[in-house]
């Protein structure tokens, strides 16, 4: 209801992914329209992760469709779909360890957003500017903690200019201060028109920018809809309780 | 306090000195055979084909993160391939950088293949097509198996014309190579390179293309090493195949690397220099000279992995052909070229406290 209303940015249908015999993804269908901000919860190992590699294109789905601004992308790969808009960050920051802050998000400008010199630099600069990591912009990856290698992820995605952000638990481990920070970075990403899913384990943290909560539990959408709603429902309470839906 | 807006350096003045610097140096090397002995200019023109090697293993390796240890592969069919051509007909020295550019051609569909395979895998599938070139080489009837065959078409040139021609095409050769290596490392190509060393799912969830960035390094380092090879051909004339498809060649460009300093561009420069003059000075000494190298590269694995340069460079800030990029706050320091370093060592200091 929510998706359809709005012209939907991706449209992911029927998405299964199987590794082996293990079935993480079944049946999923995902709609989302062009300025939305959707939160994603579930316990651990409920397909979170795996359903954002299938909608960027880091693997292929064993089953179903995914499109994006209207065409389907299922066949394409991750470094195409970024191009088109589609950016991910990682749940496990995976840095350009070997490189400095500011040349990893410049890779992402130059490539990703497709930028020459002086207007790469700008778009990278700002990048880490808006992730409060320009103090730190010569430090090779490598030496940057988890929480600096977490703002290096967004600054990255960030800087490939996406029209739709994939966000993977990019909070966890704030405190206070650093978690309003990063909402008020995300804030600023939805006045500049920028879609939003966002997984976090921290419900508080994404219930102030999310404006729909999906719920997944054993590779399905249990629940799905007005935040408040969804954490109401007894399926999600059950899912998180450890029993599972069944 | 007012914003600053950062600056991005490419380059430092010491950087800008050590650019003039090298041309300076190339264009003495290009005058120095009025100066040297015959067998000095042998040696400098084998220096030259050891800094092309290191510099193209150090950009697979070093910046590209593809470890191989076939890249004999394109050494020996650089040197056979110019047989090939020049008893076809071509002009002997023609027939080098022909011969470089058809081994460019050859490694394209070979890299459809060998890409596909990570880390170890490529490294020893580069060795397993190093020993089946080799193989299908002897097969040759030119070739005569391993007695090998030899460029006689230079013969027809005096000794003198000879080697003085072939140090120029080497010099020629490696400058261009090391030119051409350093416009794609320090261009936009280069940091997707580096990321894709670094990590390749990464690299494409931001919109660099993986496989074709890998296949450009990858045939420009056969292209290289092709030419290496065919020169290589030039000064010794005979070609056996068991002494130009030997992993030792694999083996000299990985040592090289490793003492001058992987991933850095003027660490492979380095390595090369050292390599000559170990081989200089103990090159005679047969068996412990091989034992010693085996010593050497170990020693500096272990107690200096970053090799020389790498420690140089890490040590004091020194940067003289850098290909990365510095974020630089004018007026916030005194706009020097000594900025950088420091900016980087105040940081550290922060980490650490
Ligand atoms: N590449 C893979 N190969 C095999 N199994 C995998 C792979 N990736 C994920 N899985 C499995 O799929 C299941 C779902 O994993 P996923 O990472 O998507 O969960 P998640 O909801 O993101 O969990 P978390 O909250 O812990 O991050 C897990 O059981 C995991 O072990
Ligand atoms: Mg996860």
């Amino acid at each position: 209801m929510n998706g359809s209303a709005k012209a939907a940015i991706l449209r992911a249908a029927g998405i299964d992914k199987r590794f082996g015999a293990l079935v993480v993804l079944d049946g999923v269908d995902f709609t989302m329209g062009a300025d939305e901000a959707v939160g994603i919860v579930g316990p651990n190992g409920a397909g979170k992760t795996t359903l954002l590699s299938v909608l960027s294109g880091a693997y292929p789905p064993s089953a179903g469709t995914v499109a994006f601004k209207g065409g389907d992308v299922t066949a394409l790969s991750a470094t195409q779909r970024c191009r088109l808009g589609l950016v991910r960050t990682h749940q496990v920051p995976k840095p350009f360890s070997g490189m400095t802050a500011f040349e990893n998000v410049f890779v992402a400008a130059s490539h990703g957003a497709g930028l020459q010199r002086d207007e790469a630099y700008e778009e990278a600069l700002g990048s880490l500017n808006l992730c409060g990591m320009l103090g730190i912009a010569n430090r090779r990856a490598e030496t940057l903690g988890l929480l600096d290698r977490k703002r290096l992820e967004l600054a990255r995605a960030l800087a490939a200019r996406p029209t739709l952000l994939l966000l993977d638990e990019i909070g966890g481990g704030l405190t206070d201060g650093e978690a309003s920070e990063l909402v008020g970075t995300i804030k600023e990403l939805r006045r500049r028109k920028i879609g939003i899913v966002w997984i976090e384990h921290i419900v508080h943290i994404l219930l102030q920018v999310a404006e729909r909560l999906i719920c997944m539990d054993a590779g399905k959408i249990i629940a799905d809809g007005e935040p408040h709603a969804v954490m109401a429902d007894p399926q999600v309470i059950r899912a998180y309780l450890g029993g599972g839906p069944k | 306090m007012s914003p600053v807006s950062p600056v991005i350096e490419r380059g430092t003045a010491i950087s800008r000195i050590a650019a003039i610097a090298v041309a300076v140096i190339i264009a003495l090397l290009a005058i120095a055979p009025q100066a040297l002995s015959a067998g000095a200019i042998d040696r400098m023109t084998a220096l030259f084909i050891y800094v092309i090697l290191a510099a193209m293993w150090n950009a697979l390796a070093g910046f590209g993160g593809l470890v191989s240890v076939g890249q004999q592969v394109f050494f020996g069919l650089g040197a056979y391939l110019a047989i090939r051509l020049a008893d076809a007909g071509l002009n002997p020295f023609l027939a080098l950088f022909a011969s470089g550019i058809i081994v460019g051609l050859v490694s394209w569909p070979l890299s459809l293949v060998m890409l596909r395979l990570r880390n170890g895998e490529f490294a020893i599938g580069m060795w397993v097509i190093a020993a089946l070139t080799h193989l299908l080489v002897n097969l040759d009837r030119l070739v005569q198996g391993e007695t090998g065959t030899s460029l006689i078409s230079l013969n027809v040139y005096d000794a003198g014309t000879r080697r003085v021609t072939i140090y120029w095409l080497a010099l020629a050769s490696m400058s261009a190579l090391l030119a051409i290596l350093f416009g794609l490392l320090r261009g936009s190509t280069g940091a997707a390179i580096r990321a894709i060393r670094d990590n390749e799912d990464a690299a494409a969830s931001v919109g660099v293309r993986v496989t074709g960035t890998k296949r450009l390094l990858f045939v420009l380092a056969a292209f290289g090493i092709g030419i290496a090879g065919a020169l290589w051909l030039a000064t010794s004339i005979t070609f056996q195949p068991k002494t130009y498809f030997n992993v030792q060649w694999t083996a000299y460009m990985i040592f090289m690397v490793l003492v001058g300093g992987i991933g850095t561009f003027e660490g492979a420069i380095l390595g090369a220099v050292v390599f000559f003059l170990i081989e200089t000075w103990f090159g005679g000494t047969g068996v412990w000279y091989l034992v010693g190298l085996g010593a050497i590269a170990v020693l500096f694995s272990l107690f200096l992995p970053r090799g020389l340069w790498g420690t140089i460079e890490e040590r004091f800030g020194l940067r003289l052909l850098p290909v990365g990029y510095r974020v630089t706050f004018p007026g916030n320091t005194p706009a020097n070229d000594g900025t950088a370093p420091s900016l980087e060592g105040t940081t550290q200091l922060q980490e650490k406290a």
